[in-house]
């Protein structure tokens, strides 16, 4: 039976689907296992692995028609990590046991996943991490250290994890990239309190944490390699939908700025309009991207659009908190709370001017991403490189 | 207390088109392109640039007929049926990027848009309208608009006043001008440049590869091509297009600062390795490219939205000038400052790029009030 994979075939097998667990008496969770072993999940991934090696551009075929029929999705807010991040990286370089494991449960949203990359010591050098993965004599890995910043920790029942196995080679050759199981004894999540008062962040401390060998991802020493292809997956995911004009942050301080005559001042209207301009042209800067991705012709652009929102954001919720004047001296509540979804533009100006601050430091600073643009987008030379050479265990720290 | 996040965006938020404006390039484009950019380089380098612009006339006349007639670029915007190509300012300002990466003196902008879109938006097909038309379609004339080159679409409507006893100073090429459009209260003119009573003196430009001259009319005949009203309206257009694809030219002039930027950061050396290896250095030209991306985005939009007609456009030119002025300056200061003191000599093409980029800010508005006028079409007011 081969029948060409195109758009009518996608609608054809979605009908199918939704005949056969109609949404509205089928229970969710049911529904988006039915979805995934219809190879409707990811439509590129291939068979019996929630795809059907189909091309990825046909993927929204799907995702129309079951939105059509109110079919319920996977939350994909909530397991981000999971779907842009580990399922790649499964997908690459798991072996077929551990996609058959991992695949399914991740993207119906069954099982949260977390990323432990971050550490204390191993931010923008990512590479320098000193979280050891020794092996015990059962072939066993035992994990010890402490990692940073990683969202969902609390939440998640399993971690994408790199480690290092071997100190006496230089930093990138001693790294590998395992599976951990968030519930093991040795795995102790504390939140990480922000200074927007809120903790969307965690701590993970690992402390003899047991890994089967079978729950390594790729070779022994070649987890940076690994670890590649879930930060290059990282990236992809900006420029996706259309932004409507003002569909940033600066649509709320226009707003603000219409509906409050008595808050304007000259100096502010000078800056608000700036900022409009920068903000507008930022959007069609994304909605380029994106026309360039759609006609296959993915351009370099996209690192530079994080920088650009970045800025953005952070001077927009800047001039909203003056705008507001005696009100931008208060701030909404300063609890400590535990929010599941990250929203940038959410609740009041003084948490987005804070939030913002994060922008240009979370998934890769605003200043490594300018030398990631001079070296790889203009090729410009590299500054030279003093820890290349050296055992990790000899760096300066 | 959470503010509404994703709210859909009402009044002047929305598109006002609804279309999804186009922001690429076409395979004709890029190959209008392609014979543009290898006709500026076989008879419009940097030492030829440059020496023109010290000969009194640095207008080169072949060049100007391969580019207008052989290539067909000074037709891109008129009708088939009125001599013209029947493309559109998409291809228009896919030639400007090239002219503002190579700095020619040519009156493209100034006669194949400007007067062009004029003339095209008074709407006679035949009478001399038309066959003016025909002329600068075909590369047979050039026509200037004889307002200051400072002037904006804001200010057609007081330009309408007057007579043609004048004197119009800072006229953009008027040099290389067959004729002149005049606004006046009776309505527009087409004045013959080298016709009685006209005087065309030179002035000393900021910008040596765009002549600016004083123009003076005493007792000068004219052809009267249309009343006030409906001229008005033609020259608000045409300083409009001129705006909107100016902004392409800005992106022409930023592209080859850039570029050149990092090809001399690569190649100079001090401290035993490349000074472009410094961060101090590459982060300059890692945002340059930021802006040079985003000043693309902003032009090709403006272009699609003048090409489509779309009451978009006011707003899209707006914007355009508002970022790509800018933008432009930038990357010619900082083209000049990265490379140093040769960036400082006569010698080096530098300077012609920063003289272009600074006079180009000026023209057809400043940023500022390109900025003004979001602020109107956005309502967004002033205190």
């Amino acid at each position: 039976m081969s029948t060409a994979l195109d758009a009518a075939e996608i609608r054809r097998r979605t009908r199918e689907l939704l005949a056969t667990h109609p949404p509205a008496t089928t229970g969710r969770t049911d529904f988006l296992k039915a979805r995934f072993d219809a190879g409707l999940a990811w439509v590129h991934y291939p068979a019996g692995l929630g795809g059907l090696d189909a091309p990825r551009s046909l993927q929204p075929v799907a995702d129309a028609e079951l939105a059509a029929a109110g079919a319920p999705d996977n939350d994909p807010r909530r397991i981000g990590i999971g779907l842009g991040m580990a399922a790649p990286t499964l997908l690459q370089y798991g072996t077929d046991e551990q996609k058959k494991r991992f695949l399914r449960p991740l993207w119906v949203g069954e099982e949260v996943w977390c990323q432990l990359f971050s550490e204390p010591g191993a931010g923008s050098d990512l590479a320098a991490l000193g979280t050891r993965a020794v092996r015990d004599e059962t072939g066993d890995w035992v994990v010890d250290g402490q990692k940073v910043w990683t969202s969902s920790a609390h939440l998640a029942r399993w971690a994408i994890l790199i480690a290092r196995t071997d100190p006496d080679v230089p930093k990138h050759r001693g790294i590998s990239y395992f599976v951990c199981d968030m519930t093991d004894p040795g795995v102790e999540v504390r939140p990480l309190r922000q200074i927007t008062g809120e903790a969307e962040f965690n701590e993970v401390f690992l402390t003899g944490v047991r890994i089967p060998d079978s729950r390594r991802l790729g070779p022994v020493g070649d987890g940076w390699k690994v670890a590649q292809t879930t930060l290059m997956n990282e990236r992809v995911s900006i420029g996706g939908a259309r932004v409507p004009r003002e569909g940033g942050m600066i649509g709320t301080v226009a707003r603000t700025w219409r509906e409050r005559p008595e808050l304007r001042t000259h100096d502010l209207h000078q800056r608000l309009v700036a900022l409009w301009v920068e903000a507008e042209v930022a959007r069609l800067t994304g909605e380029r991207l994106r026309q360039q991705l759609v006609a296959g012709q993915p351009g370099p652009e996209g690192s530079g659009m994080k920088l650009a929102f970045a800025r953005l954001n952070q001077e927009i919720s800047g001039l909203e908190v003056e705008l507001l004047g005696d009100e931008g001296l208060l701030y909404d509540d300063w609890t400590m709370r535990r929010p599941e979804l990250v929203d940038f533009t959410g609740r009041d100006a003084g948490y987005r001017y804070l939030r913002s601050k994060g922008n240009s430091i979370e998934g890769g600073t605003s200043e490594v991403l300018l030398n990631i643009v001079a070296e790889r987008v203009l090729g410009l030379p590299a500054e030279p490189r003093t820890d290349k050479d050296v055992a990790w265990k000899d760096l300066a720290r | 207390m959470s503010a509404p996040t994703e709210a859909a965006p009402t009044g002047p938020a929305q598109d006002a088109a609804g279309r999804t404006p186009d922001l690429l390039y076409s395979e004709a484009e890029d190959d209008l392109r392609s014979a543009v950019r290898s006709l500026l380089a076989d008879r419009a380098g940097a030492p030829a640039v440059i020496a023109a612009t010290e000969s009194g006339t640095p207008y080169d006349p072949r060049l100007w007929e391969s580019l207008a007639t052989g290539i067909g670029a000074a037709g891109l915007l008129v009708p088939d049926e009125l001599g013209g190509q029947g493309a559109s300012h998409r291809e228009a300002a896919v030639v400007l990027e090239e002219l503002g990466r190579s700095v020619a003196p040519a009156p493209y902008l100034t006669s194949s848009v400007v007067a062009t879109e004029i003339l095209l938006a008074l709407g006679a097909s035949g009478g001399p309208v038309g066959e003016l038309l025909g002329d600068l379609a075909a590369g047979r004339k050039v026509a200037v608009l004889a307002l200051p080159f400072t002037a904006s679409a804001a200010d057609a409507a007081t330009a309408m006043a007057g007579t043609l006893e004048r004197t119009v100073a800072g006229v953009a090429e008027a040099a290389a001008a067959d004729v002149l459009l005049v606004p006046t209260a009776a309505g527009l003119f087409a004045v013959a440049a080298a016709g009685e009573g006209v005087e065309v003196r030179p002035q000393v430009p900021l910008d040596l590869t765009r002549p600016l001259a004083s123009v003076t009319l005493t007792g000068a005949g004219g052809t009267l091509l249309a009343g006030p009203g409906s001229a008005a309206a033609a020259v608000a257009k045409g300083l409009r297009a001129g705006a909107g694809l100016l902004a392409s030219e800005q992106l022409g002039i930023a592209e080859w600062c850039l570029t050149e930027t990092v090809r001399h950061t690569r190649e100079r050396h001090q401290f035993n390795r490349p000074v472009g290896s410094f961060q101090a250095l590459k982060h300059r030209m890692a945002q340059l490219w930021l802006e040079v991306v985003s000043a693309r985005a902003a032009a090709r939009n403006a272009a699609d939205a003048l090409a489509s007609g779309s009451p978009d456009a006011p707003l899209a030119v707006a914007v355009a000038q508002a970022y790509c002025s800018k933008a432009a300056v930038h990357a010619a200061e900082e083209c000049v400052q990265l490379h140093g003191g040769i960036g400082m000599t006569w010698e080096h093409p530098a300077h012609l790029y920063l003289k272009r980029a600074k006079a180009d800010s000026l023209a057809y508005g400043t940023a500022g009030r390109h900025r003004e006028t979001v602020a109107e079409l956005m309502e967004l007011p002033a205190p």
